[in-house]
C-alpha cells in the first residue's frame, strides 16, 4: 500500500528506461575486459602474494601476458594452459613468471576445450570456497542471530589495522551492526592491491586481504560474544573493483560499496574501465551473497539536495538494472540516498521524509542504505548531534536498511572511539523511541509530502527517459549526474580496457551466474 | 551527580571584567567554567572515574566535577567533565595574522577587474595530491557555490577552471602556464598526519622552479588551513573554515591590482 500515492505506471515507466539503459550498456561490456578483470580471476585461481620488488604476483601474471600481447584470449586460458604443461598450481605457476623461469606465453598450446575444461575445474574449489562462506553467514544469522533493521553501520578509519580491530570491537559491543574499514586516501587510483598486514594509511586503512583477515575474525569472536553476526563492510570501487569483489567473496566480507557510476563520476575513472569492472565485481558479489552499497549519497555532496532529488532516484533504478543483469538479488541491493539538504531550509525534514519514504516504496525489498547529513555539518559538534537525530528519525520512520550513522565530529576528524558510542546511543535512542511510527502516521493527500515525491519521481522519470534516448556514456559525458561532467575515453585506467578475442572466456560468470546457490 | 537546581558554590572572587586575564565564562564573570569529554583507557568504576578527576586538576581544572561516565566496550572509559579553569590569558597581546582584503560581491569584484586589470582572469583550482574531497574547492569554484554565496564559475570577469580531486601538483601547474593562469587556488581538506605541508610546500617548489611565483597568486584552503600556515609555506593566502568564494576572490584581484599585475 503505497502511502505516498506513487503512480505505479510512471514507476515501471521508469523501471523499463532503466532496464534499456543497461540493456544497452551491457552490450558493450559484454565483449570487453579489463586488466582488473583478468588480475580477478588469477586470484579466484589462487594466486596471491608479491614478488621480489613488492608487485602482487596477480598484476605480474597479467601484465606478462598483456605485453606478450595475448590477453584478449583471457588469463584463465593462459593458467589453465600452463598447469596442464607443467603440473604446477597457478600459484606455483604465478611464482615461476616472477623469477622469470617459465613463459606462460611461449608453452605449447594445447586444444580448446582440454584447456576450458581445465579452466573449469580449476575454478571450483574457489567458487565452493565463496558458497561455503554464503553459507557460513546464513547459519550464524540463523542460529545466533542478528541486529534488527536498520542495521548500525560505523566506519573505523584509524590507519592500522591492529588499531582499527579494538575501534570495531567496542563499536561493536556498543551495538554497531555493520562495521566499515575506510580506506586509505587514494587507494581507489592504485592500479593493484597491496598486499599483506599493514599499520600505516591516511584517513583510512588499505584494503588488502590479510586485513580483510584479521577483521574478519575478529569480528566472529565478538559476534559469538554478542550472539550477533556483525557485518564487515569494504570499498569495491576504483581501479581494483572485482579484485576488491574476488578478496571479500574469498574471506567472507558481508557488505560492499559497490557503484555502477561512482568510479566515473568522483574518482575521474574511465567510464568503459569502470562499467566493465562493476559487471563481473557484482557477479561475484551477487554470488557471494554480499549486500551492495550504490552511491548516490554522493551526488548530493557535489550537486544540490533539493533541486538534484531526480538524479539520486534515476541513478537508484540504473543501480538496479545493473545489479540484475549481474545476478545480484533485490535483497543484497543496498541501494544509497543520504540526508543532505540545507539544514536552513524551511519544512526541509518533510521533503527529506518524502524522499525516503519514496525511495522505500519503489524498492520495497531493498535493503536501503541511508548516508547522514556530512555536506553541512560545521565543527558544531551540537547541532551536529541534533541533525544526526533528525536523520535517525526519517530512518525509522521509513524503514531503511542500512543506517550510515551521522558523526557529530564530521568536517572535523576521523571518529573518536567516543563519538561512535555517542552516534549509536543516538541512533538506539531514536529508534526505540520512534519504532512504530510508520505504521502509525499518514500522510495528508495533497500535502507537501506527497506533492514532493510526486514531483521528484515525475523528474526521475523524465531523466531517465531522456537516458534512454542518448545513451548512458553521452548522458555522463554532460554531466547530468552530480553535476560532474567525464568524457568517455578520458580519466585513468581506460589503457587496461581491452576488447576479447571470440576464444575469451572466463570460467567464473557461468560458474556463479548459473550456478546453485 | 549534579549541583542541584541551584548553585551553592562559593563565589568570591573579583567578577570585574579584565581584559589582561580573560577567563572562561559559565555564567559568572571570572568563574573559569569549561566543559569537557575525553576517553581513558580504563575499565568503567569509581577508579577511572578518579582518574578522570586527576586528569582534569592536571589541566588547570579546579573542582572537577565527572558528571557522566559511559562504557566504550574494550575496557575504556568516556567521560564528561565541568569545572573551573584557573588558567587566564591576556587578550591586549594578541596577534593573529589575517589575509588582508576588503571582501567584495561578486557583482563588486567584476567591476574590479574591468576596472583595474581590464581582461578576464584565469583561475585554476584543485585539490591536490591523494586527497579525494572536492567538496572545498567545488564550494569556491562550481557555478553554484555555496550557502548562497557564488563560486568563481559564476563571475563574468573570472575564467574558472576546476581540475578537480586528486589532482598530482606537476599538473596544476602545467595547466596554469597552459592557460596562462593568474591565480593558483588549492584546496586541502584531508589533513591526518599532516599530510598536507610536503604537498602544499611541493606545489611551492615546482611554481618556483617554473619560474611562476611572481606572476601568479598562490592561495590555499581547507578546513585545517590557516593564513599564517599558508604564508609559512610561501602561499599569498591561506582560508580556513567560513570562507567562500567573495573572499578568495577579491583577495586576488586585489593582490594582482597590488603587484600591479594587467
Amino acid at each position: 500500500m503505497s502511502k505516498l500515492n506513487l503512480d505505479q505506471n510512471l514507476i515501471n515507466r521508469g523501471r523499463e528506461a532503466a532496464r534499456r539503459i543497461a540493456e544497452d550498456t551491457q552490450k558493450f561490456i559484454d565483449v570487453h575486459s579489463t586488466v582488473a578483470v583478468e588480475r580477478t580471476i588469477a586470484r579466484l585461481y589462487g594466486i596471491d602474494g608479491v614478488d621480489d620488488a613488492g608487485v602482487p604476483l596477480p598484476n605480474v601474471i597479467v601484465e606478462h601476458v598483456k605485453n606478450a600481447g595475448g590477453l584478449t584470449k583471457g588469463i584463465a586460458y593462459y593458467i589453465a594452459n600452463a598447469v596442464i604443461n607443467t603440473g604446477l598450481t597457478p600459484q606455483e605457476i604465478a611464482e615461476g613468471v616472477a623469477r622469470g623461469e617459465i613463459d606462460i606465453c611461449r608453452l605449447p598450446e594445447k586444444p580448446m576445450e582440454e584447456v576450458a575444461a581445465k579452466a573449469q575445474e580449476l575454478a571450483i574449489p574457489t567458487v565452493e570456497r565463496i558458497k561455503n562462506n554464503r553459507k557460513y553467514r546464513e547459519d550464524f544469522i540463523k542460529n545466533i542471530g542478528e541486529g534488527p533493521k536498520p542495521y548500525l553501520y560505523v566506519i573505523v578509519a584509524t590507519g592500522n589495522i591492529y588499531e582499527d580491530v579494538i575501534q570495531a570491537q567496542s563499536a561493536a559491543r556498543q551495538g554497531a551492526d555493520v562495521i566499515a574499514v575506510i580506506r586509505t586516501t587514494g587507494q581507489s587510483l592504485l592500479d593493484y592491491v597491496p598486499y599483506g598486514a599493514t599499520t600505516e594509511g591516511f584517513g583510512g586503512t588499505y584494503a588488502t586481504q590479510e586485513n580483510f583477515r584479521i577483521m574478519r575474525k575478529a569480528l566472529d569472536e565478538v559476534g559469538q560474544e554478542l550472539g550477533r553476526y556483525i557485518r564487515l563492510c569494504n570499498y569495491c570501487s576504483g581501479l581494483c573493483m572485482p579484485e576488491i569483489a574476488a578478496m571479500g567473496a574469498m574471506e567472507r566480507l558481508d557488505v560492499m560499496l559497490n557503484d555502477a557510476l561512482y568510479g566515473i563520476l568522483f574518482r575521474d575513472i574511465n567510464m568503459q574501465r569502470t562499467l566493465v569492472d562493476q559487471f563481473f565485481s557484482r557477479v561475484i558479489n551477487g554470488y557471494a551473497g554480499v549486500i551492495i552499497n550504490t552511491g548516490e549519497d554522493n551526488y548530493l555532496t557535489t550537486a544540490d539536495a533539493v533541486e538534484a532529488a531526480h538524479t539520486v532516484l534515476a541513478s537508484q533504478f540504473i543501480n538496479e538494472q545493473f545489479a540484475l543483469k549481474a545476478g545480484l538479488p533485490e535483497e543484497q541491493m543496498g541501494l544509497g540516498h543520504a540526508f543532505e539538504m540545507d539544514p536552513s531550509l524551511e519544512n526541509g525534514f518533510l521533503l527529506e521524509l518524502a524522499q525516503a519514504q519514496m525511495a522505500r516504496e519503489i524498492f520495497p525489498k531493498a535493503p536501503l542504505k541511508y548516508m547522514p547529513p556530512t555536506k553541512f555539518m560545521t565543527g558544531n559538534i551540537f547541532r551536529g548531534h541534533i541533525q544526526d537525530a533528525l536523520f535517525n528519525a526519517i530512518s525509522i520512520w521509513t524503514n531503511q536498511g542500512i543506517q550510515l550513522l551521522g558523526m557529530m565530529s564530521e568536517a572535523i576528524h576521523t571518529p573518536f572511539i567516543s563519538e561512535r558510542a555517542l552516534s549509536i546511543e543516538n541512533a538506539r535512542y531514536v529508534f526505540n523511541n520512534m519504532k512504530s511510527i510508520g505504521d502509525e502516521v499518514e500522510f495528508k493527500k495533497d500535502g507537501i509530502i506527497v506533492n514532493r515525491a510526486k514531483e521528484v519521481l515525475s523528474k526521475a522519470v523524465d531523466l531517465l527517459e531522456e537516458i534512454e534516448r542518448e545513451g548512458l556514456f553521452s548522458t555522463i559525458e554532460q554531466g547530468k549526474f552530480g553535476d560532474v561532467k567525464r568524457s568517455r575515453t578520458g580519466g585513468k585506467g581506460l589503457d587496461g580496457v581491452f576488447t576479447k578475442d571470440a576464444e575469451y572466456f572466463n570460467p567464473f560468470i557461468p560458474l556463479m551466474l548459473g550456478g546453485d546457490r | 551527580m549534579s549541583g542541584g537546581l541551584y548553585s551553592t558554590e562559593n563565589k568570591e572572587f573579583d567578577k570585574t571584567f579584565d581584559p589582561t586575564k580573560v577567563k572562561a565564562y559559565g555564567d559568572t564573570m571570572n568563574d573559569g567554567k569549561v566543559q569537557l569529554s575525553f576517553t581513558l583507557p580504563l575499565p568503567i568504576g569509581d577508579e577511572a572515574k578518579e582518574a578522570a578527576r586527576q586528569l582534569a586538576m592536571k589541566m588547570g581544572i579546579e573542582e572537577p566535577n565527572v558528571t557522566h561516565m559511559m562504557d566504550m566496550g574494550v575496557g575504556y572509559t568516556f567521560f564528561v567533565v565541568y569545572g573551573s579553569c584557573v588558567h587566564s590569558v591576556d587578550s591586549t597581546k594578541i596577534v593573529v595574522p589575517k589575509v588582508e582584503t576588503n571582501t567584495m560581491s561578486m557583482e563588486e569584484t567584476d567591476e574590479f577587474i574591468r576596472k583595474n586589470i581590464g581582461r578576464k582572469i584565469v583561475v585554476v583550482g584543485a585539490c591536490t595530491g591523494t586527497d579525494a574531497h572536492t567538496v572545498g574547492i567545488d564550494a569556491i569554484m562550481n557555478m553554484k557555490g555555496f550557502a548562497g554565496h557564488y563560486g568563481l564559475e559564476r563571475y563574468q570577469m573570472i575564467e574558472a577552471v576546476n581540475m578537480g580531486s586528486q589532482v598530482p601538483n606537476e599538473e596544476l601547474v602545467a595547466k596554469a602556464i597552459e592557460l596562462n593562469a593568474d591565480a593558483i587556488i588549492v584546496s586541502q581538506v584531508v589533513t591526518q598526519k599532516n599530510v598536507h605541508i610536503p604537498n602544499m610546500t611541493e606545489l611551492v617548489e615546482i611554481v618556483e622552479a617554473e619560474g611562476l611565483r611572481d606572476k601568479v597568486v598562490l592561495v590555499a584552503g581547507g578546513p585545517r588551513i590557516s593564513h599564517e600556515l599558508a604564508k609559512e609555506l610561501g602561499y599569498d593566502a591561506g582560508f580556513g573554515s567560513g570562507t567562500y568564494a567573495d573572499d578568495v576572490a577579491s583577495f586576488i584581484v586585489q593582490e594582482m591590482a597590488k603587484r600591479g599585475i594587467k
